[in-house]
């Protein structure tokens, strides 16, 4: 190997472990805010590459109908609840009404803008915005009545939505792969290294939202409601904060990261129906190497793991992902050698 | 009925051995081999998930092991059945053995995270490695032959599975009514309160995961010799997925709920793989839509699966009282009245910058009822904390009768005799009172896994039954020993918690508020039984919040504020002090 190859490797590596970061980051934030463990994080990611690639191709992309799907399932939910507790009809309005909302203006105007040949920008943000609009409504479905539950019974929920998501994605997708066009093209040389366009912006973009993310939890009214639910659900509940709300909040979030990682993979890979999972779980492998706890430190363990599955792919092409996998037990046994009695305290 | 009950298990071994020869359609025979070899790895995962509360996605890769080994064995040097089996056993064991001691120091959510990533990356390395055949898999397996009779594909196939899934299922009915089995069921409770009861629950866990893990290889056993062929698709994650949710939908929380879960989902996963491409339109695995959506709601409106309904039909059978000819247990030599049982000397504890604890130095007579009390936040649970060893101290020494205990394990404290109980009722909820207060007798009794599941424990069983019994009544709870923990009212529990410490035949008993919550006549009982106790010759340390009880029942008391030591001595002696009422009251300026 040489110093070229390296590079390339290296460069490959810290692309794909931006986009891991990314993930790990929404993983974390999940699971300290509403200790679920949120395994369909990947999901999120084969749905916006999907999306975007319906939308280069003028059809109506599936998830419109799934988002839809969840909105009235949601709305169908909350009116039932509302009619046991005896509402007025305004008031079942209200709450059947409130949840369709954002999901059918989203898919109208995806409805609407599908057949017509769209500049690039407006068919990324309305892929972002179909996808991001599912996280809120998945969270009622599947997690706010749990709130409460253990850890375990919120892991095995998420199984089961992951079981859901990639069953209906492979419905609304067909089984087909899709790998979209780079948003930017232009291949550069660093030194011997050539670097192309989409590796760049995935580097910028992952930066500028993690920054965007550290912003957000320290400087925002919202943030700090999320930290402080994240460190003190009953405090926070005191204080005012519902945790229903930043639940939602934090699937929104979750939800519209994933997207994003969608996008800026979709370029690079061939997506299919359940590709996410995969790439999803990688970023998952950062955040539990991390412990679950920090963000700084998924960051950097997700570039880690970018570059073990780059030099892996080079030595031992076959066995990428057994190396990438195994990578968490020693990561685990280090830990646990270093556990106090209070973490086994559960 | 009662008849029925008692013998239930023949019953399902009769049964089996019915079915093994009624004339049984071929689709309906190997629908029932599958649900059996299916059943047998979900029994692994009702120990674990529903009995101890942990959980794993990688039942299918151990079953993958058990099957690649008997596979590549039987084909390249051509092991006969037995011999691939017990090589598969072992290294499935032993990998089993390796991840537990890995993950399950760890928080509960690190070993389901670390099964998934485990099970992925077994299943790429089965589908990579050229000499497992990679994707293809190994295939051309003879059928199973045992003892030199061909058992073949149909209903000798069914008998032998069946049969070892009863085999199973008998054993770990054994093992759970027995003194391992109740610590197993502990370890869902945290384990705060086993340790205190000397379980070792680290151990447990991990022998719980190799016992899972074994169970599944043996289904992979049979199954390599079932299909004649093995490949690593049913031993992938959504496999590892499936198992659990069979458990979930069987009942977690019942042995046959395993049986239950893996025959309703096996056949609505024949149903759907049929029905739904043609209702779709389009082929597809689209039934884990379905699986997914019945997973959640499963959880959401019946957490207890299935099988509570069967159970809330058939009812809970009471255990039968056969220990009256059972040997006593061992006793330890008690102190004489008078002597120092327990000496704390200058025990203090730092949380960061915060002094929880200053120096606290007071001593506990043999007979005697000694008081530690204290406005709220004063350090009196850490005190009890860092004397039972439930926290680390950061400086001073304890002494109990005579030898250090300071830095030890709370298990090893408790196994010296010093028991105690909680602020708040730590018990297992669905267990009979019985049963949760044999768990004291815990450190008294030798018997183990093996030993129960060969039931060569049935002696030692009764000894602790009849010892559990001896200590229900001594604190009055006789008339409450077959009722389930759960539905006693609180004055109940907390006397029930008091028997399990002497079902350790303690020498000091610390009890942690033990009135608080409790009602007038609840809290004479209470003052009852603590007289009769200290009659008895027992030293009991007591954090009391309840004034009347304490100035009622202690011999002397000690006070403590904001951590550090304020005074000691008799109760009119603190009640008439100055310092205490300030401390209680606070001063006049």
């Amino acid at each position: 190997m040489d110093i070229t190859i390296a590079g390339m490797l290296a460069v490959d590596g810290l692309t794909n472990g931006a986009i891991y970061a990314l993930l790990g980051l929404a993983t974390v934030m999940v699971f300290v805010v509403t200790r679920v463990i949120f395994i369909p994080q990947g999901e999120f990611v084969a749905f916006g590459a999907l999306t975007l690639a319906m939308f280069i191709d003028h059809k109506v992309p599936g998830t419109v109908w799934l988002l839809l799907i969840m909105a009235f399932a949601v709305a169908l939910q909350e009116g039932i609840g509302v009619l046991r507790s005896g509402a007025t009809v305004k008031q079942f309005l209200k709450c059947t009404v409130k949840p369709l909302l954002i999901p059918v203006i989203t898919a109208g105007f995806s409805i609407w803008l599908a057949p017509y040949d769209l500049p690039m920008w407006s068919m990324v943000s309305l892929s972002l915005a179909l996808v991001t609009a599912m996280g809120p409504l998945l969270y009622r479905l599947a997690y706010q009545s749990l709130e409460s539950a253990t850890p375990l019974v919120l892991l095995i929920v998420s199984v089961g939505v992951h079981f859901a998501l990639t069953g209906l994605a492979l419905l609304f997708f067909g089984p087909e792969g899709f790998r979209n066009p780079a948003f930017w093209d232009e291949r550069l040389q660093i030194g011997a290294v050539p670097i192309n366009g989409q590796a760049v912006i995935i580097f910028v973009t992952a930066l500028l939202f993690i920054l965007a993310l550290w912003y957000f939890f320290g400087n925002t009214l919202f943030g700090k409601a999320l930290r402080a639910t994240a460190v003190n659900r009953n405090g926070a509940r005191l204080m005012g904060i519902s945790t229903h709300t930043a639940g939602q909040l934090t699937f929104t979030l979750a939800a519209f990261i994933g997207a994003l990682s969608g996008l800026l993979i979709g370029p690079t890979t061939t997506i299919l129906y359940d590709s996410g999972f995969l790439i999803g779980l990688k970023g998952f492998v950062a955040a539990v190497i991390a412990g679950l706890a920090s963000y700084p430190g998924a960051l950097v363990v997700a570039l880690g793991v970018g570059l073990v599955e780059a030099f892996s792919a080079f030595w031992a092409s076959a066995f990428k992902e057994v190396i990438v996998f195994a990578l968490i037990l020693p990561a685990l046994w280090l830990r646990s050698r270093h556990v106090t009695d209070d973490e086994e305290e559960h | 009925m009662g008849l029925l009950r008692r013998y239930y298990l023949w019953l399902v071994l009769a049964a089996i051995v019915l079915f093994a020869t009624l004339p049984i359609p071929a689709f309906w025979v190997a629908q029932l081999n599958y649900i059996g070899l299916f059943a047998l790895t979900c029994l692994g995962l009702v120990l674990l998930t529903g009995v101890a509360g942990l959980t794993s996605f990688g039942q299918a890769a151990f079953v993958g092991i058990g099957a690649y080994t008997t596979a590549w064995c039987a084909l390249n040097l051509g092991w006969p059945p037995t011999l691939t089996l017990l090589l598969g056993v072992t290294l499935t064991g032993f990998s089993a053995w390796v991840i537990g001691r890995i993950t399950l120091r760890l928080s509960g959510h690190y070993l389901p995270l670390a099964t998934i990533a485990w099970g992925l990356s077994l299943y790429y390395l089965m589908g990579n490695l050229e000499a497992l055949g990679k994707y293809d898999g190994l295939i051309g397996l003879n059928s199973l032959t045992l003892f030199g009779h061909e058992i073949g594909q149909g209903q000798g196939f069914f008998m032998v599975s069946w049969g070892l899934l009863w085999v199973a299922t008998v054993a770990l009915t054994f093992l759970l009514n027995s003194r391992p089995g109740r610590a197993i069921r502990s370890l869902k409770e945290g384990r705060q309160m086993a340790e205190a009861m000397g379980v070792d629950t680290f151990g447990y866990k991990v022998t719980i995961f190799v016992i899972a893990a074994v169970l599944a290889s043996v289904a992979g056993w049979l199954m390599a010799y079932y299909q004649r062929a093995v490949n690593p698709s049913a031993f992938g994650l959504k496999w590892g997925i499936e198992y659990l949710f069979m458990v979930v939908v069987g009942g977690a929380g019942s042995l046959w709920g395993a049986w239950l879960g893996a025959g309703v989902v096996r056949v609505l996963d024949e149903q759907l793989q049929t029905w739904l491409p043609q209702l779709l339109g389009m082929s597809g695995s689209f039934e884990s839509i379905i699986f997914g959506v019945m997973l959640v709601l499963m959880l959401k409106y019946r957490p207890d699966g299935l099988w509570s309904w069967v159970q809330q039909g058939i009812g809970k059978t009471e255990r039968v009282c056969n220990w009256d000819d059972a040997k006593a247990l061992a006793q330890r030599p008690k102190p004489a009245v008078g002597d120092v049982v327990l000496d704390v000397q200058k025990i203090s504890k730092n949380f960061g910058g915060l002094v929880a604890v200053n120096g606290i130095s007071f001593q506990v007579r043999a007979g005697q009822i000694v008081g530690l009390i204290g406005p709220n936040g004063a350090g009196k649970s850490t005190t009890f904390n860092l004397i039972t060893g439930t926290l680390p101290l950061s400086s001073g020494e304890v002494y109990f009768g005579g030898q250090p205990v300071h830095g030890l394990h709370a298990r090893d404290i408790a196994k010296r005799g010093l028991m105690r109980t909680f602020q708040h009722v730590k018990m297992i909820p669905e267990m009979s009172v019985l049963d949760n207060v044999a768990i004291g007798a815990h450190a008294r009794s030798q018997g183990e896994v093996f030993g129960a599941i060969l039931r060569r424990n049935r002696g030692e069983e009764k000894s602790i039954m009849a010892e559990a019994e001896r200590q229900l009544k001594r604190v009055g709870l006789g008339d409450w020993m077959h009722e389930q923990a759960a539905n006693l009212p609180m004055g109940q529990q907390r006397l029930m918690e008091i028997a399990r410490a002497l079902c350790a035949d303690p020498t000091l008993l610390l009890l942690d508020e033990p009135a608080a919550g409790l009602r007038y006549l609840e809290k004479q009982e209470l003052i009852h039984v603590l007289r009769q106790l200290q009659s008895e010759g027992m030293s009991i340390l007591l954090v009391e919040h309840d004034m009347d009880l304490v100035m009622d029942v202690c011999e002397s008391i000690v006070v403590m504020e904001f951590g550090t030591y304020l005074t000691q001595g008799r109760p009119d002696q603190v009640q008439a002090d100055p310092k205490v009422r300030a401390a209680y009251l606070g001063t006049e300026h």
